[in-house]
C-alpha cells in the first residue's frame, strides 16, 4: 500500500484547560479517497479536519499532510496550505472583490501568476461550478448555493490535492443544496482526496469509500457507508442514525 | 385528486406617494401636534433672532475698511476689517513683500490635495506628485536658492493650517493603521506597546502634547542639537491623532467576521497579504465616517499650536487685531471670516467622505 496522504497519529488537541476536543485521533486517509464525517454536534468533526491545514492547532501527537509534518514551521504550513483547499460552512467568500477577484486572489499573490494566467484559470473553475456568468458579480448579489459554488470554485484554483469540506450545505436554503452537493460529486469523480463534515447521507451513500462517525472526540466507529448505515456497530451510531434518519 | 396548475399573479405598480410641497409640509412639519408645536417654537426662535442677524450682518453693516465710520451710531458689523487685514489674517508674520510665495505654496498644496482625491490620480506615481509638491512648498516657504530665507516661526496663517493638517494626517492614518493592528497581534510585545501608547496619548490634552514638543523636549536633546519647533509640533499632533485614529480602525478591525481571516489563511496567504487584501479594505470601508471626524478634528486642532507661538490661520486672526487698537473692537467679524473658511474646508471633507462612502460600498449594493 502507498503511503497515506494524511495521517493522524495519537493526535490530542484541547480548548482551554478543560475542554479536551480531540482525543487519541488515529486517521490514515489514501490518496483519491473520499470519507465522510458524521456525529453529533460539538464531536470534533470540524475541528479534525480544520487540523489538516492548521486552522487549528493540535497540542500533542503526530499530523503529517502530503508528507510534511505540521509543526510551528510556518513554511511547513503554507506549503500544505497551497495543497488543500477548503470549503466552509459559512461560505466565507471576500465580500469587497467581485467573484473573479475571489478567485484569482490566492493564484496571483501566493502563486505568483499572471493575472490573464489567474483569469483564465479561474473562468475554467467557474464554468466547472457552471456560473461562469457570475464573474463579474459581487458575493453578495448571489443566492446561497452560488456563493457556496464559487467558494468552492476558489478553493479548487489552487489546483489542490485534497479538498475539506465544513458542513458545505448547512447553511443553504433546501432547495439550494442540490446544486452544490451536484458540483462535490462531480469533484469526487474526478479523484481529489475529499474529506468532508457533513449530515447529507444520500451524498455520504452516492461517493463516500468511508464513514466516519465521531462522538465526544473520538472516532467511534468507521465504515463503508453500505455497512455503516445498515449495520452500525455501536450504540452510540444507532442513535445518531435513528436521529438523522428517523422522520 | 387533480393536481392544481398553480397561477401567479401579475406584477402591480405599488400607491402613488402624496408629494409636492404641502404634502411633505403635512408629513414633516405638521404631522401631529407635538411636531406641529416644535414647528411653531423653532420657527418662532429663528423669527424673532434671524432678522436682527441679517440686519447686524447685512443690512446696516458696513463694507468699506474704515475704523472710523464703523464707530458711528447704527452701525451694525464692520466688515471693513476683513479688507485692511486679510493679507496678515491669510500669511500672518510671513514677510510682507514675500507673501506671493506662501500663496504660491498653498495652491500648489490645495491642488495636491485635490488631485489626491480624484480616482484618476491614484497611480503609483501621485506618490512621486506629493514628494515635487512638498519640495516645492518647503523650497517657497524656506527660501534659498534665490529666494530670500525666511525662518519657520515667521511662517503663518492659512499655509501654516494646510501644511500642518496635511502632513500630520498623511503621517498618522498610516501609524495609526500599524497600532490598531499591533493591538491586535499575537505578539505580546507589540500588543503592550501598542496599548500603552494609545492610553497614554489618549491620557493627555493635546495642549499638554505641544507644550511638551515646544518647551519641554529640548531640555533633552544635547548641546547644539536644535530641531525646527514646526517639525516638533508636527510630530507631535501626528502622535496625537494617530492614537485616535487607530482606535478607530481598531473597531472596523473587530467587525470583520473571524471567517475572513480563516478563508484567506485557507487560501495560503501571509499575515501581511492577508491584512491588505482583506482584512485593511473592509474595516476601513465601515469606519469612513469615524476616520473623517479624526481628519476633521485635526484639521481644526491644528490651531492649538498658536500657544506655542507658531500663529496659523486663528493665531494669525489674534495678531492681526491686537496688534492695531483701531480695528481690535471688530474681533467678531474676523473671527466670523476665519469661521467661514474653516468651514468652507470641513464642508469640502465632510462631502467628499460621504462620496468615499458610496464608492466603498458599491460591493454591497445588491
Amino acid at each position: 500500500m502507498t503511503s497515506p496522504i494524511i495521517s493522524f497519529d495519537k493526535v490530542n488537541k484541547w480548548y482551554g484547560n478543560n475542554f479536551h476536543v480531540l482525543r487519541d485521533i488515529d486517521l490514515n486517509v489514501a490518496k483519491g479517497e473520499r470519507i465522510v464525517i458524521c456525529g453529533p454536534s460539538g464531536s470534533g468533526k470540524s475541528t479534525l479536519i480544520r487540523c489538516i491545514n492548521r486552522l487549528e492547532e493540535h497540542q500533542q501527537g503526530r499530523l503529517t499532510v502530503d508528507g510534511v509534518e505540521l509543526s510551528d514551521d510556518v513554511k511547513a504550513i503554507d506549503a500544505i496550505r497551497q495543497q488543500v483547499g477548503m470549503v466552509f460552512q459559512q461560505f466565507n467568500l471576500f465580500p469587497h472583490l467581485t467573484v473573479l477577484e475571489n478567485l484569482t486572489l490566492s493564484p496571483m499573490w501566493v502563486g505568483k501568476l499572471p493575472k490573464k494566467e489567474a483569469e483564465e484559470k479561474a473562468m475554467h473553475q467557474l464554468q466547472r461550478v457552471r456560473i461562469a456568468e457570475q464573474a463579474q458579480k459581487y458575493p453578495l448579489q448571489l443566492s446561497g448555493g452560488q456563493q457556496q459554488r464559487v467558494a468552492i470554485a476558489r478553493a479548487l484554483c489552487l489546483t489542490p490535492k485534497i479538498m475539506l469540506f465544513d458542513e458545505p450545505t448547512s447553511a443553504l436554503d433546501p432547495e439550494m443544496i442540490k446544486e452544490v452537493l451536484d458540483v462535490m460529486v462531480e469533484m469526487a469523480e474526478q479523484g481529489i482526496t475529499m474529506l468532508c463534515v457533513t449530515h447529507e447521507m444520500g451524498f455520504a451513500k452516492a461517493v463516500a469509500d468511508r464513514v466516519i462517525f465521531m462522538d465526544q472526540g473520538q472516532i467511534v466507529e468507521q465504515n463503508t457507508p453500505h455497512e455503516f448505515f445498515k449495520n452500525p456497530r455501536t450504540d452510540r451510531a444507532q442513535d445518531f442514525l435513528s436521529k438523522i434518519l428517523g422522520h | 385528486m387533480a393536481t392544481q396548475i398553480f397561477q401567479s399573479i401579475p406584477s402591480r405598480p405599488a400607491p402613488v406617494q402624496t408629494g409636492g410641497l404641502l404634502g411633505w409640509l403635512q408629513a414633516n412639519l405638521f404631522a401631529d401636534f407635538r411636531t406641529t408645536l416644535s414647528t411653531l417654537l423653532v420657527g418662532g426662535v429663528l423669527l424673532w433672532y434671524l432678522p436682527q442677524f441679517l440686519n447686524w450682518a447685512l443690512v446696516s453693516a458696513y463694507w468699506q475698511p474704515n475704523a472710523e465710520a464703523c464707530r458711528a451710531d447704527g452701525v451694525g458689523a464692520c466688515w471693513g476689517v476683513v479688507a485692511e487685514k486679510y493679507r496678515l489674517i491669510i500669511f500672518g508674520r510671513y514677510p510682507f513683500e514675500e507673501q506671493w510665495r506662501p500663496l504660491v505654496a498653498t495652491g500648489a498644496l490645495l491642488a495636491l490635495l485635490v488631485a489626491s482625491c480624484t480616482r484618476a490620480f491614484w497611480r503609483p506615481w501621485l506618490a512621486l506628485l506629493w514628494a515635487a509638491v512638498l519640495a516645492l512648498f518647503f523650497w517657497l516657504m524656506l527660501g534659498g536658492g534665490g529666494l530670500t530665507p525666511v525662518e519657520t516661526d515667521r511662517w503663518g496663517g492659512l499655509p501654516l493650517t494646510l501644511l500642518l493638517s496635511t502632513l500630520s494626517i498623511a503621517m498618522a492614518f498610516p501609524l495609526a493603521l500599524l497600532v490598531a493592528l499591533g493591538r491586535r497581534s499575537n505578539l505580546p510585545a507589540i500588543r503592550t506597546i501598542c496599548t500603552l501608547y494609545v492610553e497614554l496619548i489618549r491620557g493627555v490634552p493635546l495642549i499638554s502634547v505641544l507644550f511638551m514638543a515646544s518647551f519641554m523636549f529640548p531640555l533633552f536633546m544635547p548641546q547644539g542639537v536644535k530641531i525646527d519647533v514646526l517639525l516638533r509640533v508636527l510630530v507631535g499632533i501626528t502622535l496625537f491623532a494617530a492614537a485616535y485614529m487607530a482606535e478607530v480602525i481598531r473597531g472596523g478591525l473587530q467587525a470583520i467576521p473571524k471567517g475572513q481571516v480563516e478563508a484567506a489563511a485557507s487560501l495560503g496567504l501571509s499575515y501581511w497579504q492577508t491584512q491588505r487584501k482583506i482584512v485593511l479594505p473592509q474595516a476601513l470601508a465601515m469606519v469612513v465616517p469615524g476616520i473623517m471626524n479624526n481628519f476633521i478634528a485635526i484639521f481644526k486642532d491644528t490651531s492649538l499650536v498658536t500657544i506655542v507661538s507658531l500663529y496659523e490661520l486663528t493665531g494669525s486672526l489674534g495678531l492681526a487685531l491686537n496688534s492695531d487698537a483701531d480695528w481690535r473692537p471688530y474681533k467678531i467679524e474676523g473671527y466670523l471670516f476665519i469661521a467661514l473658511i474653516y468651514f468652507a474646508f470641513c464642508f469640502a471633507m465632510s462631502r467628499y467622505s460621504l462620496w468615499v462612502e458610496r464608492q466603498v460600498n458599491q460591493s454591497k449594493q445588491r
